[in-house]
């Protein structure tokens, strides 16, 4: 177990390295930032002093190497669009995309696993089928597109029809923002105010609806699976109530896979939020990396690039872990391949 | 039933009340300011917000007029140095009085080497308080559009700065933030409420403000949410969320006017858009044409001028939301003159003439450099140019990048046929002259954005002339010459003047500024 450990962080430590010097080099192509810095008055010299000051003329070797050694200190750097420490940047942005992470993740899950369920059971119906053609739009739907749609519908065009359904004046949902935000030591929360409830509703059911038909297509999926295994059929014969049946013995075998899945996705969720909060104005890190690749301020990206792929190791590491832990199989067949190797 | 009848009243008058209270302006554009420094960026969307907290000697209306601000007056007393008499009674936000040396202390931070603004005083030599209302600034020789130079210098507290360390605009090499990023503290009609950069900028009325009486109407409380994605934006503007707009979609703005209580209103705008040719070079770096130069040839660069049809441009490009050119400036900039501006006339057939006898009747082939965020629509302009070349045989490569890209490559002069836009803040013609018409010399620090390798020597003196002459009728002269000169020579292809449109909630007055640049104490809430 520990050398399995001990290979798998190496491991992760090698990506973490490649990823960082993957995004230094690409950083080449996303041009300049010096044209930003300084107004169009500014003069050739001007520029060029800027350039140097910034380290912007040396080789990418060097550069990546002073960059490493900074992180390896703690020292993210200063954006070169706001003047700000790039780690106090990040620290403010990042309880907005986690919320929205969160509440998108918890959407997915309450909306995917009950709609799973019912679609396993009642297969052939009507309802069934439109919503799994539904679940086909929500998979197909560029985020984006749902996101303007959503906007259209409850935003814009809900002045319009909410007032003739006899819904009240306030039910429409702001298009863009966070709401009001409550500070609780050191995190920003949205979650607290009605305005702020209000306001991650667009945001994360758009995040959400990808996983959500995720979920509820590998739920489906499963439970028909589990349906027409034998201990099913046994207990049917045993006399146990439909609920019981589906809901304490199937269910139950089903969920394993999905939430593996969900565990990896939420990687997913922290890099598909960009999107989601570009077209929400969501004051998240996604949106943050964004407005700093059009500016080209590198430091604000390096972090950000090297931050997720952070995430998206760790949580591969510890899914691994957890897999060794959980299913017994994997411990035997590893055994056996380390007998056999060594 | 009496009782009643006084809590309705009661419960009337305090609606009233609130609503005459709470005056707010919700607004929203694609970016936030950078920083609130009032020295450290010279940008659109920063100098917006600033000119609400800090005030410059002098001010520009929505007719861009110049009218005094800080500064009541302003004359020269020698040929080098300009006097300025203070506003009296002016105080600071936090109730201390403004004097000259806040002024002077000012001017020397904006001479920092930190500073971006550094450019447009670089002539100052000296600026002295010769009492606590009266600032003289003297100048390394005559400058007679200094008073246009100082409508984009802020004025700052100097004890304010020394208390806050901020004595220099913030320094990019240094690791932490400066207070005056987020921070701010001047003699403008806000104060800052709530600072949260990219997402909410508050700003509430300034008591001490001077103008109060001025501008009585002025709203109680701004606030500034930046919307990136411009569909976001339209749909807060009509869904009630934000009541003005300054950057609406070209494309939205048939929508937003058959929206009810919405309104839009539009003016020329101080920029105009036009194609710069590699005229200078022996050989283009980017065509096909080898051992000599196409556009070094006049008739070439006459006969492209013909083949461009910007009408057709503004109407399926635009959509009207721009007016031809022939000049490369505005209506509004001293010197602009309309007989000028008028574009040589399209004729297709003239320009196969021309290309023929420069000795290139089945045309060439060459690369467009063209930016593809900066200008409104630019590199849908770019594809129109590229069709409408290819009628007289000249084969164009468009290669759209993003600004951060286009810039630096041109900056490295390393394009040979490129779009660009330039606005003239100064809104002098000189401007104009010495950035894109002067012979490109660093030394010197002229003609840093002329690409074209155009120079020509009676525009080089006209220009230096103009920065030095006192004598109105002689300097209008100069530029009026200069005018004439480069507009026969044809460095660049004029295309067009932007227009600007901002929309609004009809209960919102509000003067159009033709830089793009809202002032919000000129704004009215009905």
């Amino acid at each position: 177990m520990l050398s399995f450990v001990v290979s798998r962080l190496l491991q992760a430590f090698a990506v973490m390295a490649s990823v960082s010097f993957l995004c230094f080099v690409l950083f080449n192509f996303v041009g300049d930032p010096v044209n930003n810095m300084v107004g169009q008055e500014a003069s050739q010299q001007d520029r060029e002093e800027m350039r140097r000051a910034l380290g912007l003329e040396d080789s990418v070797a060097v550069q990546f190497v002073r960059f490493a050694g900074n992180m390896a200190t703690g020292n993210f750097g200063k954006s070169f669009r706001l003047a700000r420490p790039v780690s106090a940047l990040i620290v403010e942005r990042m309880p907005a995309t986690l919320e929205l992470v969160a509440v998108a993740a918890l959407l997915a899950l309450a909306m995917g696993i009950p709609l799973g369920v019912l679609t396993a059971l009642r297969r052939g119906t009507v309802d069934t089928g439109a919503v799994m053609t539904f679940s086909l739009a929500g998979v197909a739907m560029p985020t984006f597109v749902i996101g303007i749609l959503l906007i259209y519908i409850f935003s814009v065009e809900c002045k319009t029809w909410a007032p003739a359904l006899g819904l009240p004046p306030g039910f429409c949902f702001p298009s863009f923002g966070r709401g009001e935000t409550v500070k609780v030591g050191g995190w920003t929360s949205g979650l607290l105010t009605p305005s702020g409830l209000k306001a991650i509703v667009l945001p994360a059911l758009t995040l959400s609806l990808f996983q959500m038909t995720l979920v509820l297509r590998l739920v489906r999926s499963q439970m028909l699976e589990v349906l027409r295994t034998d201990y099913i059929k046994f207990a049917r014969a045993r006399g146990l109530y439909d609920r019981s049946v589906h809901f304490r013995h199937a269910l139950k075998n089903t969920l394993l896979p999905v939430i593996t899945v969900i565990g990896i996705q939420v990687g997913g969720l922290v890099a598909f939020s960009i999107i989601t909060e570009t077209v929400f104005q969501w004051p998240g890190m996604g949106h943050l990396f964004i407005q700093s690749v059009q500016f080209a301020d590198i430091p604000v990206m390096a972090a950000y690039l090297v931050m997720v792929s952070f995430i998206f190791v760790a949580i591969n590491f510890m899914v691994d872990l957890l897999y060794v832990a959980i299913d017994p199989r994997l411990r035997v067949d590893r055994a056996r391949v380390g007998t056999a190797g060594g | 039933m009496f009782m009643k009848k006084i809590a309705a009243a009661s419960a009337a008058a305090l609606l009233m009340f609130s609503a005459a209270e709470a005056k707010t302006l919700r607004w929203a554009s694609q970016g936030d300011a950078l920083t609130l420094d009032p020295h450290a960026q010279n940008e659109g969307p920063t100098g917006a917000m600033n000119q609400h907290i800090y005030d410059p000697l002098i001010q520009r209306n929505p007719k861009l007029e110049k009218v005094p601000n800080l500064a009541l007056s302003w004359k020269p007393i020698s040929a080098d140095t300009w006097e300025f008499k203070l506003r009296p009674n002016v105080k600071f936000s936090d109730g201390s009085a403004l004097t000259a040396e806040d002024v002077v202390f000012s001017y020397q931070r904006a001479l920092q080497p930190t500073s971006d603004f550094r450019a447009y005083i670089s002539s100052v030599k000296e600026v002295k308080a010769v009492d606590p209302l009266t600032v003289h600034i003297v100048t390394n020789g005559p400058n007679p559009i200094l008073p246009d130079y100082t409508t984009s210098i802020y004025i700052m507290s100097k004890a304010w700065a020394e208390k806050n360390n901020v004595t220099k605009p913030q320094n990019y090499k240094d690791k932490e933030e400066t207070f005056a990023v987020r921070n701010a503290m001047g003699t403008g009609p806000y104060m800052v409420k709530q600072r949260d950069p990219d997402v909410r900028t508050v700003l509430v009325k300034n008591p001490t403000f001077w103008g109060k009486d001025q501008f009585p109407g002025m709203p109680d409380e701004i606030v500034y949410t930046p919307i990136k994605e411009p569909a976001t934006r339209v749909a807060a503007l009509i869904s009630g969320q934000v009541d003005f707009v300054l950057d609406a979609p070209l494309q939205d703005i048939a929508r937003i006017k058959q929206t009810a209580g919405l309104k839009t209103v539009e003016t020329a705008q101080v920029r105009s858009i036009f194609l710069g040719l590699d005229m200078g070079s022996p050989e283009l770096k980017y065509s096909d044409v080898k051992g000599k130069n196409p556009f070094a040839d006049k008739r070439v660069r006459q006969a492209m001028y013909r083949a461009i049809d910007v009408n057709a441009i503004k109407q399926k490009v635009m959509r009207n939301f721009s007016a031809s050119a022939g000049l490369i400036t505005s209506p509004g900039v001293h010197g602009y003159t309309p007989a000028l501006d008028q574009r040589l006339k399209y004729d297709v057939a003239a320009a196969k003439k021309l290309m023929a006898d420069a000795g290139y009747p089945n045309g060439f082939g060459v690369t467009l450099d063209c930016p593809n965020d900066r200008y409104n629509n630019d590199e849908q302009i770019c594809q129109a140019v590229v069709g409408m070349l290819a009628q007289i045989g000249i084969k164009v490569d468009l290669q759209a990048r993003s600004k951060t890209l286009h810039f630096p490559k041109l900056q490295k002069k390393d394009s040979s046929f490129y779009l660009l836009g330039w606005g003239v803040p100064t809104l002098d013609s000189h401007y104009v002259f010495t950035f894109l018409y002067q012979t490109s010399d660093a030394a010197k620090k002229v003609g840093g954005w002329n690409f074209t390798g155009y120079s020509n020597a009676k525009v080089d003196e006209l220009s230096d002339g103009m920065l030095k002459e006192v004598d109105q009728a002689k300097r209008d002269k100069m530029v009026a010459d200069a005018w004439a000169q480069v507009v026969a020579d044809m460095p660049y292809l004029p295309l067009h003047h932007q227009l600007i449109v901002w929309a609004m909630k009809d209960g919102v007055d509000m003067p159009i500024f033709p830089n793009d640049s809202p002032n919000f104490k000129y704004a009215r809430m009905k």
